[in-house]
């Protein structure tokens, strides 16, 4: 340490050393060894078995950070681009839902979604199923929501857009304006200026988004538990089965978090690479 | 006789009912080198915003060619840029700056769009390089580039796209004295060679009549004054043109008849006419028109209160009757020798008066040492007795 003053981040080293490095030790010390206390690969070994399961859980944090980059850009624009009255309602809006706890927004997904759930019984009330029973002669009396891919895909969006929405806008509406007039002046429509200046510029936010919806969401165990199902099972409910589940066995706990880690890594870093060059002029 | 490329006709601008321009009448000239000088806050850059189409004057017209031009985005304006910031895109190095207006659709004057071809394009950018002297650069990140580097790429960026006239506002802010000089004629040579109009904005006097065809003074809003810098610097038309273009003592007078103007009390020959008999008015008197002779010589008699050693002259602040005049001279008066003065017809500058008068013009407060010497002076009334039994 240089100078007197980074002794001040002491706590904070001692803090991150306890409860982010050691575990992290843990968990690659118990990939590696098996209950008997030997070096083994056999815990990795053993990983083909979950491969519907890894292919599931990565696919459905792609989609959903698709699906939140798609609703969560535009939101962003505007609000940046709209006058301050727009942007504090639309903050509060979007910051709202974060100030009640996580598990019970979920809950309350389930109760909204559940067969005899609001908005199945909506749909009774306004007399919708009676209208498709009539047309297509079927027998339907709700439709199955919940337990699907589509409503694990909709409580990560739900929970997870406004990690999307902050970043982006923060950088659009720090976006210097005199390179938005000197691009119109020499030549650019407002398409032009968006495509050419105002998307490349807001790239960082994007990557920043992007990183905070997909590492969570490829990594949720409640939000799969709760509207996915025991069908639905994605990485994070198999690594908890095997610390807290009947299956209980951390060292394959353990190498399934490690391989989970290491995808997002190598996920990530690719992704940064791609962004390095905008990465460094925003810092101008 | 150029042709007339850009007229403001009684253009204002209000923001919140603020007006900052206030009936601008301006015409520009093709090929002309035209400069706003004025202070801070004068709606110099709101005047080249109108003209760039950043901003419709709430009242007012715009014309460009003959054509009025009010509701003409900035993306379809014969009109480039050089922004006072630079705002050059931190995403693209230097060539790609530089390509940035020529890459975008063209419509030709069929309204039919074409693009230019990579080759054009690279000719045209290269060449640019070359003109701001760039050349090796191509492949730089703007992060990477020195201020005055930087101004050259903004200045580059504007004028590949060729445009008719070139707006710029306070392109040389940022730099050092003498990178500022250099770039002054780098401008001016450029404006000549591509034969482009420039309007340039400024609220550097000395640039503003170094490099310019035509000076508009602005304060407050208001256009005081439109001529060549020699007239602007030897014809001011009110005490805030004198004042803000070199130094000037500006002083009451009374115009007695044409080319004699009383200050004073003490009549002087001039070389202005065409005002009434009697009328009270601004004398401007620059510093260095002024000859210090032996005081029994003199047309006016005064105490040497304060002189500062400037390189070529010497800044004397002498005392007439209580009023501080700053006097450039190569001869050296020591602090409270008395001297007296001569003026030439042609050094005495006669203005009609306006709301500016008697708000410049004294240099009592040129020096705080100033202050203390000033209370122990003579006193003017009793001065100015003498000099009356003497005449
Ligand atoms: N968008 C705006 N909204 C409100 N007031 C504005 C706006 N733009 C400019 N003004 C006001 O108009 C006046 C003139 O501004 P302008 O930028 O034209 O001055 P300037 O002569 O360029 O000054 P400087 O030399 O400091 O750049 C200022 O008082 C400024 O506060
Ligand atoms: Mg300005």
């Amino acid at each position: 340490m240089k100078n007197k003053i980074s002794w001040l981040a002491a706590p904070y080293v001692i803090w991150m050393a306890l409860i982010v490095v050691a575990p992290i030790i843990m968990v690659v010390i118990y990939a590696f060894t098996t209950a008997q206390g030997g070096i083994t690969l056999d815990n990795f070994a053993r990983m083909g078995t979950y491969t519907v399961i890894f292919t599931r859980s990565f696919q459905l944090a792609l989609v959903a950070t698709i699906i939140c980059l798609l609703l969560g850009y535009p939101l962003a624009y505007v609000m940046a681009k709209e006058g301050p009255g727009f942007q504090r309602i639309a903050m509060v809006l979007i910051m709202l839902p974060m100030w009640v706890n996580f598990l019970l927004r979920t809950y309350a997904w389930m109760a909204i979604l559940e067969n005899n759930g609001i908005l199945n019984n909506f749909f009774e009330a306004i007399g919708l199923f009676d209208l498709i029973n009539g047309i297509f002669g079927t027998d339907l009396t709700y439709f199955r929501m919940i337990r699907t891919q589509g409503a694990v895909v909709l409580g990560m969006v739900y929970n997870y857009l406004p990690f999307m929405v902050l970043p982006i806008y923060s950088v659009i509406i720090k976006l210097d304006h005199s390179l938005l007039e000197a691009a119109r002046d020499l030549g650019a429509n407002s398409a032009l200026v968006f495509r050419k200046v105002i998307f490349p510029l807001s790239l960082p936010g994007v990557l920043s988004g992007v990183t905070m919806v997909f590492v969570p969401s490829v990594s949720t165990f409640a939000i799969s538990r709760m509207l996915g199902g025991n069908n639905q099972m994605l990485l994070g409910n198999l690594i908890e089965q095997q610390f807290l589940g009947g299956a209980y066995n951390p060292y394959l706990g353990s190498a399934i978090a490690l391989v989970m880690m290491v995808i997002v890594i190598v996920c990530m870093v690719v992704m940064n690479h791609f962004g390095e060059g905008e990465e460094q002029a925003v810092m101008l | 006789m150029s042709k007339e490329l850009i007229r403001l006709s009684n253009c204002t601008m209000a923001f919140d009912g603020e007006v900052v321009l206030d009936g601008i009448n301006l015409y520009i000239n093709d090929k002309e080198f035209l400069t706003l000088l004025g202070p801070s806050g004068c709606g110099k850059t709101t005047t080249l915003r109108i003209i760039g189409g950043f901003q419709t004057p709430t009242s007012g017209d715009v014309f460009f060619d003959g054509v009025r031009i009010n509701s003409v985005p900035p993306h379809k304006r014969a009109v480039n840029t050089v922004f006072q910031k630079y705002a050059l895109f931190p995403h693209l190095n230097v060539y790609e700056n530089i390509a940035f207006g020529l890459r975008l659709a063209k419509t030709d004057k069929d309204g039919k769009r074409y693009k230019l071809s990579e080759k054009e394009i690279d000719q045209r950018v290269m060449e640019m390089l070359e003109v701001v002297n760039l050349r090796g650069f191509e492949k730089r990140h703007i992060s990477q580039l020195s201020g005055g580097q930087q101004q050259r790429v903004a200045i580059a960026r504007a004028l590949v796209n060729r445009p008719k006239v070139l707006l710029l506002d306070e392109p040389l802010g940022a730099l050092d004295l003498k990178l500022r000089k250099d770039m002054q004629n780098e401008l001016k040579r450029i404006q000549q060679a591509m034969e482009i109009t420039f309007i340039y904005v400024t609220h550097d006097q000395e640039e503003a009549l170094a490099m310019s065809d035509t000076v508009v003074v602005m304060d407050a809003g208001k256009i005081q004054q439109i001529g060549t810098p020699e007239d602007i610097y030897n014809e001011p038309k009110n005490a805030f043109v004198a004042d803000f273009i070199g130094e000037s003592n500006i002083l009451d007078g009374i115009m007695r008849e044409d080319g004699v103007v009383e200050i004073f009390n003490r009549k002087f020959k001039c070389l202005d006419s065409g005002f009434e008999k009697d009328e009270p008015v601004d004398v401007v008197i620059r510093p260095e028109d002024v000859d210090i002779v032996p005081e029994n010589e003199g047309q006016l008699k005064g105490t040497v209160t304060s002189v500062t050693f400037k390189g070529v002259h010497y800044d004397t602040i002498v005392d007439f009757y209580g009023f501080k005049w700053l006097i450039q001279t190569t001869d050296f008066c020591p602090v409270d020798s008395r001297i007296g003065i001569k003026i030439d017809p042609d050094g005495i500058h006669v203005m009609k008066k306006s709301h500016y008068s008697g708000m410049f013009g004294d240099y009592s407060s040129y020096s705080e040492e100033y202050e203390e010497i000033s209370d122990a002076s003579i006193d003017p009334e009793e001065e100015e007795q003498e000099d009356e039994n003497e005449e």
